[in-house]
């Protein structure tokens, strides 16, 4: 079952870098990282690549395979015939510290800059009470593994790099929608936020983020679009203003 | 092009704070026929503009009178240029035209509802960013232009009226449902079937389909509620309108090429190239 | 060389190694206590182990039934533990766990609900009720997102305040301690270096929580990732502290076999909590034949009476693939070697049968996902293919169980790093909630021995040069072996001849192996530079893979007795007197080349009023007839036997 696959594997730093051939045995059932952890053991030591729980759980494998991003542990080599080369790089996006190895602090200084959960006032632990339903559209988000293959796959980053300032990217977006679906956040401002500060305008709903979320998450649909929606509902849409002033209710607010 | 943001985390060393990525020849690595996607979006959605403007630009052949089939493009037919028997319960509010204007058809004085609802669809803004403006043609494959903004500003921050169009497109499938049932009247009066109502009924269910699983929809009846326990009638709406909401691309083709079919039918009808097949009277 | 020994100092007061939820929890307490506190971890921020947590955190919260309480969930990790538990740890554990479970939801954690919208709990293996809070079977991301927001949000508080988002708590992330700093046996400190660029830092603290998780990648097959090399075991052990009881390994029952490149890989106990059953190969649910006495009273002996169980727990007992994980696992091992296993050396594990495909995708999607897409088995309709992997040491440092402080001052330890709070054998979902409630412990009493503190000396500048040289090492060495056939041999060792039977002439032969690995790894060679070199990592971790190999061989050669995840082939049976005893291993002081000495030490007697919670049926087969005569003294003397 085993066999001498072609491989290309990008190796370098930010200074330069290039393809690099390599030939290694793959065996039935193997994904791409056991053969970059093969040519670690036998021809490249030194071979860079971030790793953890290779099962698709921690988001740290993340790499570009035949120029597609993916995780490294959740691509299969059958998906290959082996005659056919794979081609390894590292994600685009990001700067690179060496071989696979990127720079993924965009993401974390994006993170730190949106707001957080704002815990209501007057409970106390172990007095929150959220119906299921209430929390699922949230849960859904909160399997995002942060493997930033999204950020790398975004095209308003990834192809415009001066973007990166006003654009916090689909994973924040997520954690937006995330905390403005949460059924006790308190804050009332994060549609505002969503536009003003991370730059929700800037994306296209091209979808290349659902496209490439390995949780599955429905980035676009479950998460932008309603945030899009939302501010709507709050900048551009005087019928449900009206509404809301006639029910005397205010459904965008946190009320039940 | 240098992005500050990037600069290595406040808890990383100064050693990375450099902008460079990877240096890598190709424009994409991507080995598969990603281009057949875009391309066959580009021949899809040309094909029903080029359609929608011979049509629009026609103005005959939209209502077969003894058939009482009416075309989906030219309905409601609201102008008093409109042919005898097309128009129904809305009237003709519109004057003739002078003639100067006579080009105008019918059919463009309503077209702006469906057209305008389709431009603006968080799907079909998706499928022509791809195929038409390249941006990005596919995943992982170069934007095709210098300079991005996105829906940020002028003239894009209009798709923001999205959900006008939505408004807009409930009266369009009223209108195309009344007319599904209107066409049941048979020749001799009274109650009567024929392909082209049969036509007219899928078309009808279609677009409600596309319409009622639309983006804007499913925040109004209930994604823009913070708490669907409260709520539980708009959850269920929610619940159903995101089950047709999952396939809304599906839906957008599927009602795309009836409404075409549809109306090219009642088109060859009216203009005697075929006689509807009837099922009874 | 003068080249080589550049480092930069950091001053803080509070330094974190490791950043999964004992971690993070522990560095969120010392910064709500006014310290400077820095986390450092290995991986980037929030990749910490404890994303692989899947089944929930155990608390005795009462939501799924309220008959539950602390008292009920201290009696099952004593059980569960097999008597062996450092009782007060398992008492604060079992008391404090709903409270650090509730505080998560303040941060923003999204359990999954009751219908009443209370934290919904599931079964588990060695719990009386259900218990853990949960969230699908992903709860350890979602314990680790939860402390990772709250750091964050604590950083923004700061920015807010001070104008500098780090100024009171910073993440050093992809970072690697590789010695603690000491003085007088006192902590002054800890060397570490860059992982991307290979640059030495010395971070100047009076305190070091270590909370750097276990050993797995001591053996082949294993849950644990690359992380798990036993770095604070080692460091504890060199800066002068002691472990305690390293011989526990945990094997779970349930690992992934097939295909080769996911062996070891974790198939969560939810599975089996929510009904999943285990069957050889001739179709039988083999669990039954292999309850033991001491929990013949809480198990089922029929498939009836187990099957009623789910729908009844009242009036039924417990299915018996639900017993604690060392029992399912030697029995999956001796089915396997009795022949009637898979061809791949695993057991069926069938979710199928019982729960319709939508209840399984629903309740156990990343199962679902990791078969589907590792192993090409579809859960909802197939059976798993499943055997025992090393997953857990019980054993760890051993620390004061109020403070968690180790024996070095300044020094605490909290998590799986720690050990003495799950006995000889860890239930499923105590794991999440020792993290919590030892981790806010741990930067509670670091924060407090500051404030304590009148002199913060710092290490020399001969110390850290001496500890910089020694870390290049490897990148100086020319033709050196390749280290990781030198780590993948050890693993090999430990494997064959430490794993779940032991047998005193291999774990001798293993040991001799060891001292072999030894001089091997002082000889290896990391080709390239300090820029991102995982072979240079590799070979830096190789010290400390065999310190803590050598510490549970020598502990399980001398202990003679079977006790939770400890099997000794030649004493199958508990021995009452082995109970009392700890085994604790220091750094032999005599030795010239590193290495571990082992001696016995007396466990602490439980107090009555916790004794008190079991029928002494149930204590007579853990206790030799002295300490039994000895409570039952007590109990007269006391008031009455509410047993």
């Amino acid at each position: 079952m085993s066999y001498q696959g072609k491989f290309r594997v990008w190796r370098g730093d930010h200074a330069s870098g290039e393809l690099t051939d390599f030939t290694a045995e793959v065996n039935e059932g193997e994904v791409v990282l056991d053969v970059v952890h093969r040519l670690q053991a036998t021809q490249a030591p030194d071979l860079a690549v971030r790793w953890n729980c290779k099962a698709g759980k921690c988001g740290s494998c993340s790499a570009e395979i035949n120029g597609r991003p993916r995780l490294l542990c959740m691509t299969r080599m059958n998906m290959f015939t082996p005659d056919q080369v794979v081609t390894i790089t590292p994600m685009r996006t990001f700067p690179v510290i060496k071989d696979l190895v990127t720079d993924v602090s965009f993401n974390y200084v994006k993170a730190r800059e949106l707001p957080a959960f704002e815990p209501p006032k007057d409970l106390a632990p172990g007095e929150y009470r959220m119906q299921q339903i209430d929390v699922e559209r949230s849960q859904e988000f909160r399997k995002c593994i942060e493997c930033f293959l999204c950020q790398n796959t975004c095209h308003v980053v990834r192809d415009h790099d001066e973007n990166k300032p006003e654009f916090s990217g689909p994973r924040l977006f997520i954690r937006a929608a995330e905390l403005d679906m949460h059924p006790l956040d308190t804050r009332d401002d994060r549609k505002e936020t969503a536009q003003a500060e991370q730059g929700l305008g800037y994306c296209n709903i091209t979808k290349c983020c659902t496209e490439v979320c390995p949780e599955h998450i429905k980035i676009t649909d479950n998460a932008i679009i309603p945030m899009k929606e939302r501010v709507v509902d709050r900048k551009y849409d005087p019928i449900t203003w009206l509404g809301r002033k006639i029910a005397r209710r205010d459904q965008l607010s946190n009320q039940p | 092009m240098t992005a500050p943001v990037t600069a290595g985390s406040p808890a990383a060393p100064p050693s990375t704070a450099h902008h460079d990525r990877a240096t890598i020849q190709e424009n994409t690595l991507r080995t598969d026929r990603w281009w057949v996607t875009p391309l066959l979006t580009f021949i899809g959605l040309a094909a029903f503009v080029v359609y929608g403007l011979v049509r629009a630009f026609m103005n005959k052949w939209y209502w077969a009178g003894d058939v009482h089939l009416i075309a989906p493009f030219y309905s409601p037919c609201l102008s008093q240029s409109c042919v005898s028997g097309s128009s129904h319960i809305l009237g003709q509010p519109i004057p003739r035209l002078p003639d100067w204007l006579s080009w105008v058809s019918p059919a463009m004085m309503v077209l702006i509802l469906p057209g305008g609802f389709r431009l603006t669809c968080y799907y079909y803004r998706k499928s022509y960013y791809r195929s038409f403006w390249f941006s990005p043609p596919a995943c992982a494959v170069p934007d095709g232009h210098k300079t991005y903004s996105g829906e940020t500003r002028f003239p894009l921050l209009f798709q923001n009226i999205h959900r006008y169009f939505f408004y807009g497109a409930l009266f369009v499938g009223s209108v195309l449902t009344y007319d599904a049932f209107l066409s049941l009247s048979g020749k001799d009066g009274g109650i009567g079937l024929g392909v082209g109502s049969i036509i007219l009924f899928i078309n009808a269910a279609l677009i409600w389909a596309y319409t009622l699983g639309c983006h804007s929809c499913r925040n109004i009846v209930g994604g823009r509620l913070k708490h669907f326990s409260s709520h539980p009638v708009r959850y269920w709406m929610w619940g159903k309108v995101s089950v047709l909401n999952g396939k809304h691309q599906q839906w957008a083709w599927a009602s795309m090429v009836s409404v075409v079919l549809a109306d090219a039918y009642v088109m060859l009808v009216a203009s005697g190239a075929l006689t509807d097949v009837r099922i009874f009277n | 060389m003068t080249d080589h020994a550049r480092y930069t100092r950091r001053e803080f007061d509070v330094v974190v190694i490791g950043a999964g939820g004992a971690g993070l929890r522990a560095a969120i307490e010392a910064r709500l206590a006014g310290k400077r506190t820095a986390i450092i971890s290995k991986s980037l921020f929030g990749k910490a182990h404890t994303v692989m947590a899947e089944g929930g955190a155990a608390a005795a919260m009462g939501n799924a039934n309220s008959k539950d309480s602390w008292q009920v969930h201290f009696r099952d990790t004593m059980r569960g533990g097999k008597f062996l538990n450092h009782y007060r740890m398992a008492e604060l554990h079992a008391k404090e766990a709903p409270d650090r479970i509730w505080e998560l939801e303040t941060y923003g954690a999204l359990f999954d609900r009751t219908p009443e919208g209370k934290i919904s709990q599931r079964n588990f293996g060695g719990h009386e009720y259900p218990r853990l809070a949960h969230v699908g079977d992903r709860t350890g991301l979602e314990l680790i997102r939860t402390l990772q927001q709250k750091i964050v949000s604590l950083q923004q508080a700061d920015q807010r305040e001070h104008g500098d988002a780090e100024a009171y708590l910073q993440v050093f992330a992809e970072c690697t301690v590789t010695q603690l700093l000491t003085d007088d046996n006192s902590i002054v400190g800890a060397l570490a270096y860059w992982r991307h660029n290979g640059e030495f830092l010395v971070f100047d603290a009076p305190t070091v929580v270590l909370a750097t998780g276990g050993i797995g990648k001591s053996y082949t097959v294993t849950s644990n990732s690359w992380e798990y090399t036993g770095d604070g075991h080692a460091l504890a052990l060199r800066a002068g502290a002691t472990l305690v009881n390293m011989e526990f390994l945990q094997f779970h029952p349930t690992g992934m076999v097939w295909p080769p490149s996911v062996k070891g890989l974790l198939v969560t106990e939810s599975v089996r909590g929510d009904g999943g059953v285990l069957r050889n190969t001739d179709g039988k649910r083999f669990m039954f034949d292999y309850v033991p006495d001491v929990f013949r009273k809480q198990y089922a002996d029929t498939e009836e009476e187990a099957d009623r169980w789910y729908t009844d727990p009242d009036n039924n007992r417990r299915p018996p693939e639900l017993l604690p994980r060392d029992e399912v696992a030697r029995a999956i091992n001796n089915e396997v070697k009795s022949g009637r296993g898979t061809e791949h050396g695993g057991v069926f594990l069938d979710v199928s049968t019982r729960m319709s495909a939508e209840v399984i995708t629903r309740r156990l999607p990343s199962m679902y996902h990791q078969f589907k897409e590792l192993a090409g088995v579809d859960i909802t309709q197939e059976p798993m293919e499943v055997g025992p992997t090393c997953h857990y040491v019980m054993g760890g440092v051993e620390v004061d169980p109020d403070t968690t402080a180790a024996s070095v001052r300044g020094l605490f330890a909290a998590g799986e790093v720690s050990g003495g709070m799950h006995g000889s054998n860890r239930l499923g979902g105590n794991s999440l909630s020792d993290l919590l409630v030892f981790g806010r412990r741990a930067g509670l009493h670091a924060a407090a021995y500051v404030d304590a503190l009148s002199a913060a000396p710092i290490a020399s500048d001969d110390t850290v040069q001496a500890g910089v040289t020694a870390a290049l090492e490897p990148l100086t060495v020319s033709d050196g072996e390749n280290p990781y056939q030198v780590q993948a041999d050890l693993q090999h060792t430990m494997n064959e001849l430490v794993g779940i039977i032991r047998r005193p002439a291999e774990i001798e032969q293993a040991l001799a192996q060891l001292e072999e690995l030894r001089k091997r790894a002082e000889k290896v060679g990391a080709p390239g530079g300090r820029l991102y070199n995982p072979g240079w990592h590799v070979a830096l971790d190789l010290g400390n893979l065999l310190l803590v190999s050598e510490c549970v061989a020598q502990a399980a050669l001398l202990r003679q007795e079977s006790r939770g995840g400890h099997t000794r082939d030649d004493f199958p049976g508990m021995s009452a007197q082995w109970r009392q005893r700890n085994l604790i291993c220091r750094l032999d002081a005599n030795s010239d080349r590193e290495s571990v000495t082992v001696t016995q030490q007396p466990i602490p007697s439980v107090p009555v009023e916790l004794l008190e919670l079991f029928d002494r049926s149930e204590l007579a087969k853990y206790m030799t007839s002295e300490e039994l005569a000895v409570l039952d003294t007590q109990e007269q003397s006391g008031d009455s036997g509410a047993a």
